[in-house]
């Protein structure tokens, strides 16, 4: 790996990789300063960058106007039902397809991938309809089951490349070595799982906590999650970019919380077990 | 003991037959190598005698015992994988004691077995480590070690060097052939390099197609194959096979001759031909010749300084008493068939 690289090439690649940082980040900077300035600040023109006179306002009336807790509440309800749903389906279906496979398992997978294909907005009727009939609108309940659902096959394919990862050998090893079943599930096999099934967790509650078509369309207030929270603040009165912003911050804050302090445990995941 | 009988042994994969029905006997305490070309069963035997895969047919008797329905941890065998297949989440010492572990032995009987493992493999200093964080031949070991620590009644490898460099592969095929002699324990030892199989085997199985061609020591094969297969695979370079004219002067329908025992002159000699590359390795020089006689080059061992270039005309005389002869169905022919023409 030691190849000899200029120092001027170095700083042109840093320089570079620091600039494409902050193109993507800056969105996300730009929604956290506006929610410290107020309504005028926000909209005013030329944009103020850091020089306004940061403010706690905004956090404040959200507080009033609406029950941040409720929403997250709802949201962690959701993000964590949807996800240990899918872990009960997904962890023995992708199993069996890493481990025994047949002719049709490539097939089976892609054709589950490409139902993510189909926009959600063409099942929306029908959904809706069903959730009527059911009286599931607006309950967690009914949410958990689409999320579940709508993340299956990213959960699935996403546990099968990791299991296929694990070498058969490996589990042969095992058996050779005297293992009964539940030694060789638990000894051999869930060390070398577990890290892959972490990240697939982890990417679940993500994908779960962020979705907005369902939950908005779905929801109206006992069982609207977080995404019903920002959405309630972009309304037709006018623009309150600043409380908007504010609420954003605080809808994204446990996410980004959770992702920063898992963010070790994810790339272990990536490169545990490359043992070739 | 460590005494293995295949009889009548079939696998089929589907409708797809791997190993139609094979007889084989291993007697305790031998070496036996598997060699064949990539894809004609070695492994599936391997894993069939295992446990790790179901015989389709046939019976296997370990010791005299019916092991055919036996899963693999019951039938006493240590394998070594060509994948090593380490837990990789599991330390040097951890893997090598895996085994004992799952026997139920007890702690201070699995510490010293471990010890004394991982002394004679030279791993002691790395005993704390992760499989990730050691080199390609110190995994090999690892993996000997956890075979050799069970005292099983025979050993399974399964092109265990084949993932190694070529220095550290000759390295670890004498090591290998050092424990043989020192455990004397049976060794069933799968490859698709007849070079490993005719210097570590006391018994080579020469398969093709999961069919066996030929069983017999390393020398029976060399100087008596049964077959222009066995012929052809056994010895390096390989050796020369003719058809046509000069198989039929020895009425023969193929007549080989080994490479080594093509005799050399820039004078005069039964076949005439040229030069078209040489191979200079020091102690011999190969020399591939375009001749008349045969439509691929034949190749022959010069003496390490032979002075001989790429376009030169050399003739070759094989050695009357070591030519091989085969009938039309690349059966050998007993005798040596003095030429006729
Ligand atoms: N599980 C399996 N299912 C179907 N075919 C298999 C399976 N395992 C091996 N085979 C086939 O059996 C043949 C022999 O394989 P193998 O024993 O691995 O050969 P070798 O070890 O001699 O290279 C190959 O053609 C391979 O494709
Ligand atoms: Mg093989």
């Amino acid at each position: 790996m030691a190849r000899n690289v200029s120092t001027g090439r170095k700083i042109g690649t840093t320089a570079l990789a620091w600039f494409v940082g902050l193109v993507i980040f800056f969105p996300i900077l730009w929604t956290f300063l506006t929610s410290f300035k107020t309504e005028l600040q926000a909209i005013s023109i030329p944009p103020v960058f850091v020089g306004f006179d940061w403010t706690l306002e905004n956090y404040q009336t959200i507080q009033t106007q609406s029950n941040y807790f409720h929403f997250m509440a709802n949201s962690i309800y959701l993000s964590l039902g949807s996800t240990a749903l899918g872990l009960i389906v997904a962890v023995p279906a992708a199993w069996a397809m890493a481990f025994s496979p047949t002719k049709r398992t490539k097939d089976i997978l892609l054709w589950m991938l490409s139902t993510k294909m189909l926009p959600a907005v063409g099942v929306l009727i029908p959904v809706y309809l069903m959730f009527i009939k059911f009286g599931l609108l607006d309950s967690r309940l009914g949410l958990i089951v689409v999320l579940f659902l709508i993340n299956l096959p990213i959960i699935v394919w996403m546990l099968y490349t990791y299991f296929k990862e694990i070498p058969g050998e490996i589990l042969e090893a095992a058996r050779m070595d005297g293992a009964s079943l539940r030694k060789e599930i638990t000894q051999v096999l869930a060390p070398m799982a577990v890290p892959g099934i972490a990240s697939t967790v982890l990417l679940n509650v993500i994908l779960s906590w962020n979705e907005a078509f369902w939950t908005l369309n779905l929801t109206t207030s006992n069982a609207a999650p977080l995404t019903a929270f920002i959405a309630s603040f972009s309304s037709p009165q006018g623009n309150f970019y600043a409380k908007l912003s504010a609420a954003s911050m605080l809808a994204i804050a446990p996410i980004l919380i959770v992702g920063w302090f898992s963010q070790k445990q994810l790339v272990r995941g990536l490169t545990f077990g490359a043992v070739k | 003991m460590g005494q293995i009988h295949l009889e009548k042994v079939r696998k089929t994969f589907g409708d797809v037959v791997i190993i139609p029905d094979l007889d084989l006997q291993i007697e305790d305490g031998e070496f036996v190598v598997f060699v064949g070309p990539s894809g004609c069963g070695k492994s599936t035997l391997l894993r069939l005698i295992a446990g790790l895969e179901d015989v389709t047919g046939g019976k296997i008797v370990i010791d005299g015992k019916d092991a055919t329905t036996l899963p693999p941890a019951k039938r006493g065998l240590a394998m070594v994988f060509q994948s090593y297949a380490l837990y990789p989440h599991m330390s040097v010492r951890k893997n090598i004691a895996f085994p004992l572990k799952m026997a139920g032995m007890d702690k201070a009987e699995i510490d010293r077995r471990v010890d004394y493992a991982a002394k004679t493999l030279n791993l002691d200093n790395y005993i704390d480590r992760r499989p990730g964080q050691l080199s390609g031949g110190q995994r090999q070991r690892v993996a000997i070690g956890r075979a050799i620590v069970r005292e099983p009644k025979a050993f399974l490898f399964d092109e265990p060097l084949s993932n190694l460099d070529a220095a550290l592969r000759v390295g670890m095929r004498l090591e290998i052939s050092e424990l043989h002699q020192r455990l004397k324990t049976t060794m069933v030892y799968v490859t698709h390099d007849q070079v490993e199989a005719m210097t570590m085997a006391d018994k080579i199985v020469v398969l093709r197609a999961g069919n066996i061609e030929q069983v017999g020591s390393p020398l029976e094969l060399y100087t008596a194959p049964r077959n222009t297969f066995v012929a052809g695979f056994i010895g390096s370079p390989k050796m020369n096979l003719l058809g046509g004219a000069e198989a039929a002067k020895y009425q023969a329908a193929t007549m080989g001759v080994r490479p080594e025992h093509i005799r050399l002159s820039t004078t005069d000699g039964a076949w005439k031909g040229t030069v078209k590359v040489s191979e200079h390795l020091g102690s011999d020089t190969f020399l591939h010749v375009e001749s008349p006689v045969h439509d691929e080059p034949l190749t022959v061992r010069a003496g390490g300084e032979f002075p001989v270039h790429a376009g030169d005309v050399v003739y070759l005389t094989p050695q009357e008493d070591k030519i091989h002869r085969f009938d039309d169905k690349g059966l050998a022919i007993k005798g040596n068939g003095r030429a006729t023409g």
